[in-house]
């Protein structure tokens, strides 16, 4: 079990409880193999998905992995919520949590609002991704696949490259590393390096060979086409010239070196398409695992009473 | 009617008096001060050891909010906290809705100031209409109806073309312009101190330079015009630095005020005690220790003429939602005095009468307001602090409509005992 009630960041847990999630999400991809992939974990518990942003892959994966523990599900899109008709998130939250949820899994494009529900509502909650600050089972989920390939977290060369500055999925996967003993390497034009990026644990570069050179992982991030309007980049052509991970670039890195994406891509953009579709890509995979993890999440924040199987 | 302070240590930068002396307050005036005063059928107030007896204390940075926000706060109920904080005068930002910009909303203003009947209120005039830094306002209709100073406060005066007028223009009727400085392009969307912390938080940031490259515009704006130029809330240790330097070339017309928030907390607030309280946004945002650390420095070595609160109340309605979606601000007339003994005075960064230098006769000389002195014959504004007395910050007891402060449950040594204002005692602690 987890000693917080809720999973707000990776901030609040330390190695032994992410050794727990990890090896608990071992046990739960066996049950994606099953004829039935379905376990009476969570039966009678009522889950809601309330995404205040829009997400395709980090929502199905969560209902999946709600369904296959037998939770009762509810997803709550933002464009149907009383949101757009000025009711706070509180407010929100309240008129639900009169329905009796035993978690939220929420989404939110401030960061820290999961925070704030944390702090004034009953139910867990489960940061599914809050604004420019964590997606803490995207790197959960990022952490096992970088395990399942290397066997270990310790010791490993990351690098992580791309836009570092509005990435919350950078945010959670350097504090995960750090604490799991990985040397993490961040890569960015300057103008999108958070402020004391060296503060946060990790070796900056605005050289993307330097950072891929000799890597064990190598994690691009998304370009957000929108960032130009902020003067980060000139042009999403000259940052594929200059941070681009091309199939020249992946030399540098060590020849079983995986390369990971937590998506949605922009080919041509970040990563090149003989890259993303390559052999060393672990792409799928990351999102085949994000089901098990959210399960072993679920499950562990379930509490003692959660049904055994 | 008279009133006899007797037994306390008058201490008025204003006229050089510190020490033990009696005060015979007199038809609203100072009548008399000197040692063992006859009580001569005067009412006597018996003041205790330690207590000191200040000229009343003047906050020129307060918001309240009337006319149009008086969910957050109203005449009356600010100036109830204004004395309960100490302060027998406030100067009011024209934030309002409508904005100030109107000799017809400063009289509403003064109307209701003198129905409440406590604090002296003097409004502060918009710089330009709407305060949209498009036509400058009727400065001096503003300054006859009674306004002191000029500011678009919550917004800067972005168009360096429309402060340059404006402080010729100001400088003509002897009246300061503030300025909120804040370079609208580096400001952005911000909503915290651009450092380590909001980065970590994934808060959007607001670097110190976006303050101190508009102070830096207007201190060569003040020196080309030599208009009367008042830097407000200053939080970023590039702008003291510039402020020091004007100082230091002889620019007596370059003034600036600090926020206590602003030499007592940093953005580790941000994370701890609580992540995202709410309570510690405000504009400019609590910065990084260096810039702390620079205040305190500024406020010892004079360069700081002036402490103001940039009182702010919100509702907590307001304030009970994202982060990112909160207004900026925190109330602070009643925790001022408190924060000033206790990280001032206390740790002996400054003596008792530089702290009253900052809260009363500088903020009266900067803005030519009458108090600030104890003289005879002045009107008879009195703040009696005990700066030992221990006090613990209750949000829920503030006079204040709102309640956003983040200096709920601190404790702290330094306490107002009464706030007198033209001979009246408008508050009394009564647990002193």
């Amino acid at each position: 079990m987890l000693k917080a009630r809720h999973l707000l960041g990776i901030a609040d847990l330390d190695a032994g409880e992410i050794g727990q999630i990890l090896e608990t999400a071992g046990a739960m991809v066996e049950i994606a193999k099953r004829p039935i992939k379905k376990v009476p974990t969570l039966r009678g518990r009522t889950v809601v998905n309330l995404f205040f942003e829009p997400s395709t892959r980090t929502r199905m994966s969560f209902e999946v992995a709600e369904k296959r523990l037998s939770a009762d599900t509810l997803s709550i899109a933002v464009a149907q919520s009383s949101v757009t008709k000025g009711e706070t998130l509180l407010d929100t939250v309240r008129n639900l949590e009169a329905m009796a949820p035993d978690m939220i899994v929420m989404r939110h494009a401030a960061s820290g609002a999961p925070h704030l529900l944390a702090r004034l509502c009953r139910s867990v909650i489960i940061n599914a991704g809050d604004g420019m600050h964590e997606h803490p089972t995207q790197a959960l989920l990022d952490a096992y696949t970088i395990r399942e390939h290397k066997g270990r977290l310790d010791g490993l060369k990351v690098a992580i490259v791309g836009d570092l500055l509005h990435s919350r999925v950078l945010r959670s996967n350097v504090q995960l590393l750090n604490k799991m003993g990985a040397n993490v390497w961040a890569c960015a034009p300057k103008t999108l390096m958070p402020t004391d990026l060296p503060r946060f644990g990790v070796r900056a570069t605005t050289s993307i060979d330097e950072a891929v050179k000799d890597a064990d992982v190598v994690m691009m991030l998304r370009i957000q086409h929108e960032r130009m309007h902020g003067h980060f980049i000139p042009s999403t052509r000259e940052y594929f010239t200059l941070f681009g991970l091309t199939p020249t670039r992946v030399a540098l890195a060590k020849p079983d070196v995986i390369i990971m994406h937590p998506g949605p891509m922009n080919r041509g953009v970040e990563i090149d398409s003989d890259v993303a579709d390559g052999p060393y890509s672990v792409i799928l995979e990351q999102v085949a695992n994000g089901v098990a993890v959210r399960m072993a999440v679920l499950y562990l924040l379930a509490g003692q009473e959660a049904v055994t199987d | 009617m008279k009133t006899l302070l007797k037994g306390g240590r008058i201490v008025d930068p204003a006229t050089g008096r510190d020490g033990a002396f009696d005060v015979l307050i007199e038809g609203g005036r100072i009548g008399k001060i000197g040692k063992s005063l006859p009580v001569d059928g005067a009412d006597v107030f018996e003041m205790k050891p330690g207590w000191i007896v200040a000229p009343g204390l003047i906050d020129i940075h307060v918001h309240l909010r009337e006319p149009g926000q008086e969910h957050k706060e109203t005449i009356a109920t600010g100036s109830a906290s204004a004395v309960a904080g100490g302060f027998t005068a406030v100067a009011c930002m024209p934030n309002t809705d409508p904005v100030n910009d109107h000799p017809g909303v400063t009289e509403l203003i003064l109307r209701r100031a003198a129905d409440a009947g406590l604090a002296r209120v003097y409004p502060i005039g918009a710089v330009s209409i709407g305060s949209k830094g498009d036509q400058m306002a009727e400065l001096g209709a503003q300054k006859a109806a009674g306004c002191v100073a000029f500011t678009d406060d919550g917004r800067p005066v972005a168009s360096a073309l429309l402060m340059r007028r404006a402080l010729e223009y100001a400088g003509m009727l002897g009246v300061p312009i503030i300025d909120h400085c804040e370079d609208p392009s580096l400001k952005g969307d911000g909503v915290a101190h651009e450092g380590f912390y909001a980065a970590r938080l994934g808060l959007r940031g607001i670097p110190g330079v976006a303050e101190s490259i508009m102070v830096e515009r207007d201190i060569a704006l003040a020196e080309l015009t030599g208009g009367p130029y008042h830097v407000c809330h200053m939080s970023a240790r590039q702008s003291l630095r510039a402020v020091r330097e004007a100082k230091a070339r002889g620019l007596t017309n370059v003034t600036c005020e600090v926020a206590p928030h602003h030499f007592v907390l940093t953005d580790e607030s941000l994370e701890t005690p609580i992540r995202y309280d709410t309570n510690v946004k405000m504009n400019p945002p609590l910065r990084e220790d260096a810039d702390r650390d620079a205040m305190l420095e500024g406020i010892a070595d004079g360069s700081v003429d002036v402490i103001a609160t940039d009182h702010a109340p919100h509702h907590s309605d307001e304030k009970l939602v994202e982060f990112d979606r909160a207004p900026f601000g925190i109330v602070g007339l009643e925790t001022c005095v408190p924060l000033v003994f206790d990280r001032l005075v206390h740790p002996g960064r400054i003596g008792v009468k530089r702290a009253i230098e900052l809260l009363s006769t500088n903020p009266a000389k900067v803005f030519r307001l009458p108090g600030g002195s104890l003289a005879d014959g002045a009107a008879a504004d009195i703040t009696i602090l005990a700066p030992d007395a221990s006090v613990t910050i209750r949000a829920k007891d503030l006079r204040s409509k709102s309640k956003n402060t983040p200096f709920d449950g601190w404790e702290l040594k330094g306490g107002v005992v009464a706030t007198i204002v033209g001979g009246r005692m408008v508050y009394r602690n009564e647990g002193l």
